[in-house]
Formats: C-alpha cells, sequence, structure tokens
C-alpha cells in the first residue's frame, strides 16, 4: 500500500517540472554565475530568470530584492540577526511573538546575549496576535519587528497587514517568517507592507535547502555571511546554482497553479473538518476556523500522546506529524500549544494533518478510519481517559 | 528511532489494564514531559500474582511499562524491589539516551505500588493523591542533555552544546 503523506509542512515531493528543470541544469554544465565570460553569464542569465520567476510569486518590486539562501532557517536568521548588526546604533530593541518557530526565537535569544533587549507579545486563544500589542510594545529603541506569517503548528495566519501598517507608521523594519505561506496562500509583500519576509523552496515542491529573503529595496541590513559579492552584496558564497534553478521552477508552476493549491486543500480540509466528529470524540482544534492556511489542521486528541498516535498510524502507511513533547526531540511541549493556553497533557496529544495537491479523498478517509482505531487502542491504556472522561460527573 | 524490542512492546504491549480492588496502586508521572503511568498489583503469599498497567505517553513510555509488567509478573516482593528503571531499559534492549530521563519510570511506578501494599497492610492510609514527579536521575551513572543528547555532568544547568537552560531538568 501507497504511504499516505499527510506530512507535507515536512516534506513535499519535488514537482516533475522541477525535476526536469534540474536535471537539466545538471546536464548543461553551467559555469560560475560570477565569471565574466560567455559560460559564465550564461549561468548568470539563468540565476536571472530564477530570481524573477521568485520574485514574481510575491510581487516584489524588483527581482534584486530576492536573496537566495540556503533555506528558511538562514532567510530568518539572516533577516533578525542582520537587521540587528545593521542598525544596533539607533536602538537594541525587537518585536517578536509568543508562537515564532525556532528559527526567530533562538536569533533572538542569541542577540539577548549580546545586549539586545526582546519583547515577545502573546496570542489570543485561537493564536493570533493582537496589532495593537505589538504597537504597544513598539518602544523608541526598536528596530525591528519579527512576526511570522502563518504558524508552522497551527497554520493559523497573522494579521501582518495590520501590524505593517503600524510598523511603517513607524518607521520600524518589519520582517516576517512566511517560510509556511508563501507558496502555499497567495502572498504579495507591497500588501503586506513588509521589508523583509522569509521563505523556502521545499514548501511549494522545490528543493530543500533553498529558499529566499525578500529585502525591500533601502532596508537597513548587513549580510549574515560576508565574502564575495553574489547576490548584490547580500550573501556570499558560490550561488546553488542546480538548487535555485529548483525553486524558480517550482515558483513558476506555484505561481500559475496556486489558486487551484488552494481549493483543492481547502476542500479537503473542510472534508476533514467536517469528519473527524464521527471519528473521533473529545479533541480540540488549534487552527484558526477562518484565518489559517489551507493545507493543515492541528488536533489535540485528549488524553492520548501524539507520538504514540503518529508511531500507530505510521504501521497503517500513513504519516503525520505530531507536536508532542516527547517526539520533537526537545522533550518539551511546544511553546506554540501552550500560548494557545492548552494544558501539558492536551498538547501532548497533538497531530498536525498536512495535506497538498496530490492528497486525495481517500487518503483523507484512510486516515480517519486509521485514527479512529489507534485513538481506542490507546485511550484503553490511558489512566487518563479512565480518570479524568470516565469518572461521573 | 526505537529498536525491535521496544517497538514490540508498544505495539503489542503486555498486561495492559486495570486490577479492581488491587491490593497496591502506583502512579507516577509528569505532565511536563508527559508520561505517566499507573501500576496495579494483586499480591498473593508475598508475590506479584497479578500486575497490570495504564500509560499516558509515548512509544517507550508504552514499552517501558509493559516491560517492567513482564519482569515484576510471579516475583516475590523482595526480588521486585529490587527492580530499577535500568533494568527495565535493559531489558528492552535500550531506549534512546532523551528518553531515559521522563519515560523510563516503569519501575518507579512498581515500587510506590509496593509501598502501597506495605502501608495498606500497616494500616497507613495512603495520601490523597499519590502521583508523585520523581526529577531524580533514576536511569544510573549517566546524565544527558534531554534536547540534544549530549552527555552532561551531573550539576550543570546549562548545556553549551546546545544552549538549553536545564533548570526546569534538575
Amino acid at each position: 500500500m501507497n504511504i499516505v503523506n499527510l506530512d507535507q509542512i515536512s516534506f513535499k515531493p519535488l514537482l516533475p517540472e522541477v525535476k526536469a528543470a534540474m536535471i537539466d541544469a545538471i546536464n548543461k554544465d553551467y559555469f560560475n554565475p560570477s565569471s565574466q565570460h560567455k559560460r559564465g553569464e550564461q549561468a548568470a542569465e539563468v540565476l536571472d530568470a530564477a530570481r524573477r520567476s521568485v520574485a514574481g510569486m510575491i510581487n516584489a518590486a524588483v527581482p534584486k530584492e530576492i536573496v537566495f539562501t540556503a533555506g528558511g532557517t538562514e532567510s530568518v536568521n539572516h533577516a533578525i540577526k542582520g537587521v540587528a548588526m545593521a542598525n544596533a546604533e539607533k536602538g537594541k530593541h525587537i518585536v517578536i511573538s509568543n508562537i515564532e518557530h525556532n528559527a526567530v526565537i533562538r536569533s533572538v535569544r542569541r542577540l539577548k546575549s549580546m545586549g539586545f533587549r526582546v519583547t515577545s507579545v502573546s496570542v489570543d486563544e485561537q493564536g493570533r496576535v493582537n496589532p495593537q500589542d505589538v504597537a504597544e510594545a513598539i518602544t523608541d529603541e526598536t528596530i525591528l519587528v519579527s512576526i511570522m506569517h502563518s504558524n508552522n503548528e497551527t497554520g493559523t495566519i497573522q494579521p501582518i497587514e495590520e501590524i505593517g501598517k503600524i510598523t511603517r507608521d513607524k518607521k520600524i523594519i518589519f520582517h516576517t517568517d512566511a517560510v509556511d505561506s508563501v507558496g502555499v496562500v497567495p502572498i504579495d509583500v507591497q500588501k503586506l507592507g513588509v521589508d523583509l519576509l522569509s521563505f523556502a523552496a521545499n514548501t511549494f515542491h522545490g528543493p530543500p535547502g533553498v529558499g529566499g529573503l525578500y529585502i525591500r529595496r533601502g532596508t537597513r541590513i548587513y549580510p549574515l555571511l560576508d565574502g564575495g559579492v553574489q547576490e548584490h552584496n547580500k550573501r556570499a558564497g558560490t550561488e546553488n546554482l542546480i538548487g535555485i534553478i529548483g525553486m524558480g521552477a517550482a515558483a513558476q508552476v506555484a505561481s500559475s497553479e496556486l489558486d487551484q493549491w488552494v481549493a483543492h486543500c481547502l476542500r479537503l480540509k473542510t472534508k476533514l473538518l467536517a469528519e473527524l466528529p464521527d471519528a473521533i470524540e473529545e479533541y480540540i482544534i488549534n487552527t484558526h476556523p477562518q484565518h489559517s492556511l489551507p493545507n493543515m489542521v492541528s488536533i489535540s486528541v485528549q488524553y492520548i500522546e501524539g507520538e504514540s498516535v503518529m508511531l500507530m498510524l505510521d504501521d497503517d502507511d500513513i504519516a503525520v506529524s505530531t507536536r508532542s513533547a516527547c517526539a520533537t526531540g526537545s522533550l518539551r511541549a511546544s511553546h506554540v500549544l501552550i500560548s494557545l493556553g492548552l494544558s501539558h497533557a492536551d498538547a501532548q496529544g497533538t497531530l498536525v494533518v498536512s495535506f497538498g495537491k496530490d492528497t486525495t479523498d481517500e487518503d483523507i478517509t484512510r486516515f480517519l478510519a486509521s485514527l479512529k482505531e489507534v485513538v481506542i487502542t490507546l485511550r484503553d491504556i490511558s489512566p487518563l481517559y479512565n480518570k479524568v472522561a470516565r469518572s461521573p460527573a | 528511532m526505537y529498536n525491535k524490542v521496544v517497538m514490540d512492546h508498544f505495539r503489542n504491549p503486555r498486561n495492559v489494564g486495570v486490577i479492581e480492588d488491587a491490593d497496591g496502586v502506583g502512579e507516577v508521572g509528569n505532565p511536563l514531559c508527559g508520561d505517566m503511568m499507573t501500576i496495579y498489583l494483586r499480591i498473593d503469599e508475598n508475590r506479584i500474582a497479578d500486575i497490570k498497567f495504564q500509560t499516558f505517553g509515548c512509544g517507550s513510555a508504552i514499552a517501558v511499562s509493559s516491560m517492567l509488567t513482564e519482569i515484576a509478573q510471579g516475583k516475590s516482593l523482595e526480588e521486585a524491589k529490587k527492580i530499577t528503571n535500568k533494568d527495565v531499559a535493559k531489558a528492552l534492549e535500550g531506549l534512546p539516551k532523551n528518553k531515559l530521563h521522563c519515560s523510563n519510570l516503569g519501575a518507579d511506578a512498581l515500587q510506590m505500588a509496593i509501598k502501597n501494599y506495605e502501608d495498606r497492610l500497616a494500616g497507613i492510609e495512603p495520601p490523597e493523591t499519590v502521583r508523585e514527579e520523581p526529577h531524580e536521575h533514576s536511569h544510573g551513572d549517566k546524565c544527558y542533555c534531554p534536547y540534544c543528547d549530549i552527555e552532561l555532568d551531573d550539576d550543570v544547568i546549562f548545556c553549551d552544546a546546545c544552549q538549553s537552560s536545564l533548570e526546569e531538568e534538575h
């Protein structure tokens, strides 16, 4: 039986167009795009073409505003540390939210040890930042606001446009980690009013290990990597041309097919949420009912633990991801779920079900059937289910 | 991630359930890590005549509980008192290092169940809640960072390798 991939936030297969473009690039033996001879210029041209595709996808004013990186994590690190280093003389205060990805949290933690101060705003019980809280957190010392576009654990989308208005008004650099959004929902950097936006190719069926950072013209930022003059002096190092070509091809397909992908995923998400009550009882949906990505749902199944669920679903050839502390390697309950107000026990039972353009109705049906059995098995073992749920009121 | 023995006990856990009117009950749990175990004992002539468990936890926590019940089944109380978490991990042919901290609580639950039985015999009222959150390093001689698996000195509060604060763990 085929593996049902409902863990597409972790892995999406390369598009056929991406594979073809990358294989073609390998066979063409492109030279170094920095070289000034004819073969180098050829390589520079395909690099520019990829940059144009990616810039078009997020509506950057000019392709130069895209810096290719080695993935979402590098983009985020570049945005935060680069802005902090370049603007430290103006101030040393940064505003983030409580539910940021660790790329953001650990970047600012590093900066804290270098004398920066960080204010982390909380989210409401539906997982959204209140733009007013961001406005109030900003001080005369603030040099950067970094709020994610969508959350990687819940899919909940943040009010970036409203925050962008505030940061523009106060002339503060605004970064959004849009790694889980770009290529999943339409993203327009002009509409969002951001100065920096991080994204990754593997979110839209491009190769892993390639990403981009949108840097609005005029934004004061230092490179993260110093060296040569590649990427318009913003990211030193010989370009990963084959990967970038793959990302360009993925961006092109995503730009033209995104509406269909969104509609397809939304239909599956609706089906999943509608049929879930027939499969299991006593669960919490952590994904915002309106403001959320179409391709994922976070479900906390009460009284059982997520890693066990994940392993048992895996025995049925269904791949999902879990936010249980036990499975994340950190052994600590997800800071995102705790920020939503979940108890540690409920956070432990959290599954992230994520799908894509090739996911079928049958996949969702198979998942629900398997989940139903797994939940029964694990609740039979669980002391919490007996105690909490079954004790007479 | 887990070896075959662990996966076998996870997939086919032995001795799952509740013993009604058990002679001894032991509960351990650490809701912060997420694993909670309850051990039920029926004692007959100072021997464990029956043992059952319930566990809320990850794959290793369920496997640990199952293996513990197999080890303890039929043992005299004197023998059972000698069972340690380390013995259980060894019988499972090893657990991931970062799971030794929070998942390997089976023997603790067993010891509490035995104590609960002996307290009852001695007429000592069990406390309202028997759940405790043991935080000692009961897995043996070495201590590992729960976040990055690096071996640590026993008393550090910060992992130099991964920059994690360990204050909550110690």
